[in-house]
């Protein structure tokens, strides 16, 4: 038996993505931007990607920007939008929680001189809108808040950001990390009034080494690659076009999302219930989470030993995050959590694969855990 | 033009009537180190080693870099072999160390005429071959004293050398020369600083490690492996086990005061890195220990730890701060491994308050509650073995 519970790091490629791929190894092979019809095949391959992503996001295909994935994206947003408003505001707003892939960025902005302002966030990783509405000036350049939190699962108030910076009287761009949120929940950046959006490939069962940044046309940001001119100039570079076949072709493969998420909350209420059957258990996700991400600590046992044994029994969850490979949750300490349940947290992220199976053995797991593995906190 | 490699082995030239075996131990391990590269010819005289590619296309970039980490090589350079005539030598010198010349402001000739049939005698040699340099290269001026560059002209048997200045080599005595020793290897800053520097003191190196799955990961122990192929680059392969120390660490938790949990533990370990080291055939351990650096590296706990084993114990870092530990490492290119946020054994059940001056006594007594040599030999039974090269 196997349970894959770590959807939040990545996710397997479907089938779907895996054929579409094949497709443009084996027959459209071209170079997209070939004036013959070698190329214009790939052309079409990199045009329906798109024009399936932009479905989703309720926008128009040129609005898609292609990037070599999520990270690349981010980067893209905030240095693009912090450069093009760098006259009008130097002043960049973000949560405490942000992905490093937002908060790198800004603390390079920041050491170029930026006033980055770092809204907090509660016990459940919310941020705290009266911080939030009140740093927003004129001279605001970008604000940059992830849609869903990648560690314990908070939906972010994305949506009244708008309002708040026309009430600021400033012209900031809104910029939205939906990396953990697009596939998952309704997301349209236009009712949203957001700007610009981060999405990536690999965590919705496309492949890795491709993601995307909505550009809401009429918004301007400069370029931080300079080459042959694809993507509008904005991200130059021969297409991946078996990356982006991959991730158009999951992201069309994505079931309806309102049916999909009613489903994965009561997998996740299981999985609640389960839970509940355990000693020394808490909950760090908020109730009202993105039901895929369960962020939970056994308290008593490191993160990484727990990881380590459930490992042997080929269940696979993670502290944290993929990305901090071992070091302390930033996400978590933001939160205010206490050491002990910082040290002892693990993320449970479900797909639309995910199986009640799978539960079980999960809770199996941590049950033998318990029983096996000395207390060490 | 022929191109060699000269190798000034230092030391060795002082170990009088057992140079020759030190020599053909370095011969041996260079021949070792420069594997995969075309075949060399090792010809020892005097103090010098000259390593010749007997093919063509031997990569001596490489082969230089990989000479450059083998311990029992003071210096070391690239020389033109070139025929044992005047006008030739004339020739080529300006032409072989033109990049030095023309990055330099002063230089001075020297000249050593091993075979002295050669018809001119070494000062001639330094002022023809001088006045041809300023010749071909105007912006340069002549500096007996301390010059940029110094070229050397050497008439040997076969062929008249010409090269410029040395490359520091590695240092140290050829690895082998002094016997082998077990390495206990953490997977920390110090371990592989500790094998290296004993390596360097001409020691074959076999390492010692212990995982706790689970509470060690997988990927620690990849940490390890790839921390001694670091390692090996500077003394060939080592033989590496990975001794399973969960059932120990558990019983200890279970079974002794929490404040001795360390230095029972540690004590384990010496007695299984003991009993590998015996089988094989090493002299001593190696621990990258430094006094004060832990609670259980104080002296007391040190006199503690080295109570176990029956052999000498060699802690190279014992006077050395963190600093120039880590200044070491990334010399030798295992720091950016060495701080990878891993579990290891040693942080394992670290207690909250260890102490820092125990009695031998105390832990004689607390360990009474253990059966020591069937954990022990249940460790080693289920020892794993991966021998580590050095090969990239």
């Amino acid at each position: 038996m196997e349970a894959y519970l770590d959807n939040s790091a990545t996710t397997p490629v479907c089938p779907e993505a895996i054929k579409a791929i094949n497709q443009t190894l084996t027959e459209c092979w071209g170079n997209p931007s070939s004036l013959h019809y070698g190329g214009i095949e790939a052309a079409d391959m990199v045009g329906e990607a798109r024009h399936a992503i932009a479905r989703k996001l309720s926008c128009a295909d040129d609005e898609i920007v292609f990037t070599s994935g999520g990270t690349e994206a981010n980067n893209l947003a905030v240095f693009g939008a912090a450069n093009a408003y760098r006259a009008k505001g130097t002043r960049i707003i973000l949560s405490s929680v942000e992905h490093p892939s937002v908060n790198e960025p800004a603390r390079q902005l920041e050491m170029q001189g930026y006033d980055v302002v770092r809204i907090r966030c509660d016990k459940f990783g919310r941020l705290d809108e009266r911080q939030l509405m009140a740093s927003i000036t004129p001279s605001t350049a970008l604000v940059s808040i992830m849609a869903v939190n990648n560690e314990v699962g908070t939906i972010q108030p994305v949506e009244k950001i708008r309002m708040a910076v026309k009430k600021a009287n400033s012209r900031a761009l809104i910029h939205c990390d939906a990396v953990q949120a697009f596939g998952k929940m309704p997301l349209k950046p236009y009712s949203m009034g957001v700007d610009l959006m981060t999405i990536s490939s690999h965590k919705i069962h496309g492949p890795k080494g491709v993601g995307a940044l909505f550009i809401k046309k009429g918004t301007r940001i400069v370029s931080r690659t300079f080459g042959g001119g694809q993507e509008h100039g904005i991200r130059p570079g021969t297409e991946p076009v078996p990356a982006i076949a991959g991730f158009g072709a999951a992201a069309a493969a994505l079931p309806d999302i309102n049916y999909q998420l009613k489903k994965t909350a009561e997998l996740r209420d299981y999985l609640l219930f389960r839970l509940r059957e355990l000693d020394g258990v808490v909950i760090n996700s908020p109730e009202d989470a993105l039901p895929y991400v369960t962020n939970i600590s056994v308290l008593g046992f490191p993160s990484e030993v727990l990881l380590n044994f459930l490992s042997e029994m080929n269940i696979y969850v993670s502290g944290g995050s993929a990305c901090s490979k071992g070091h302390k949750s930033r996400v978590l300490a933001s939160m205010n959590l206490d050491t002990q349940r910082i040290n002892s947290a693990l993320r449970i992220s479900i797909s639309r694969y995910t199986t009640k199976a799978e539960i079980d053995y999960l809770i199996e797991g941590i049950a033998s855990a318990q029983k096996s593995i000395m207390r060490r906190l | 033009m022929k191109e060699i490699i000269l190798i000034k082995n230092g030391e060795l030239a002082l170990k009088g009537l057992n140079r020759r075996t030190f020599e053909d131990i370095l011969v041996k391990n260079m021949r070792h180190r420069l594997r995969g590269l075309g075949k060399f010819k090792f010809t020892p005289a005097q103090s010098t080693i000259m390593v010749e590619p007997e093919n063509e296309d031997a990569d001596l970039d490489e082969a230089e870099s990989r000479l450059l980490k083998v311990f029992g090589i003071a210096a070391l350079s690239r020389a033109a072999a070139v025929e044992k005539d005047m006008d030739v030598i004339l020739a080529s010198a300006g032409d072989y160390l033109c990049d030095q010349l023309m990055s330099a402001e002063t230089f001075k000739v020297e000249a050593k005429r091993a075979d002295k049939h050669f018809p001119f005698k070494s000062p001639e040699i330094c002022a023809e071959v001088g006045g041809k340099i300023l010749e071909q290269f105007p912006h340069l001026r002549v500096d007996v004293h301390n010059p940029d560059i110094v070229v050397m002209v050497e008439v040997r048997d076969y062929y008249t050398y010409i090269h410029g200045n040395q490359i520091k080599g590695a240092g140290g005595m050829p690895v082998g020369s002094a016997g082998r020793a077990a390495l206990l290897v953490s997977g920390g800053i110090d371990s592989p600083v500790a094998g290296w520097m004993m390596a360097k003191r001409g020691l074959n190196l076999v390492g010692v490690h212990f995982a706790s799955p689970p509470y060690t990961s997988p990927r620690a122990e990849m940490k390890v492996h790839t921390l001694c192929k670091k390692v090996a680059q500077y003394c060939g392969h080592i033989p590496l086990y990975v001794v399973p120390f969960t059932r120990i660490q558990e019983e200890i938790k279970e079974k002794c005061p929490e404040d001795l949990f360390t230095l029972v533990m540690r004590r384990f370990m010496m007695r299984c890195a003991e009993k590998l080291a015996l089988k094989e055939e090493c002299g001593a351990l190696i621990t990258g220990e430094s006094v004060g650096q832990v609670a259980s590296q104080t002296m007391q706990a040190i006199a503690c730890t080295d109570a176990v084993p029956n052999m000498p114990v060699f802690r190279p870092l014992i006077g050395m701060d963190k600093d120039e530990v880590i200044a070491i490492s990334r010399k030798i290119d295992t720091f950016e491994t060495s701080i990878l946020p891993y579990e290891d054994c040693c942080t394992v059940f670290t207690p909250k308050h260890p102490r820092t001056k125990p009695k031998l006594y105390m832990l004689e007594e607390a360990e009474q509650a253990l059966d020591i040599d069937a954990l022990v030999q249940d460790a080693l039974d289920n020892t794993k073995f991966i021998m580590i090269d050095n090969f990239r």
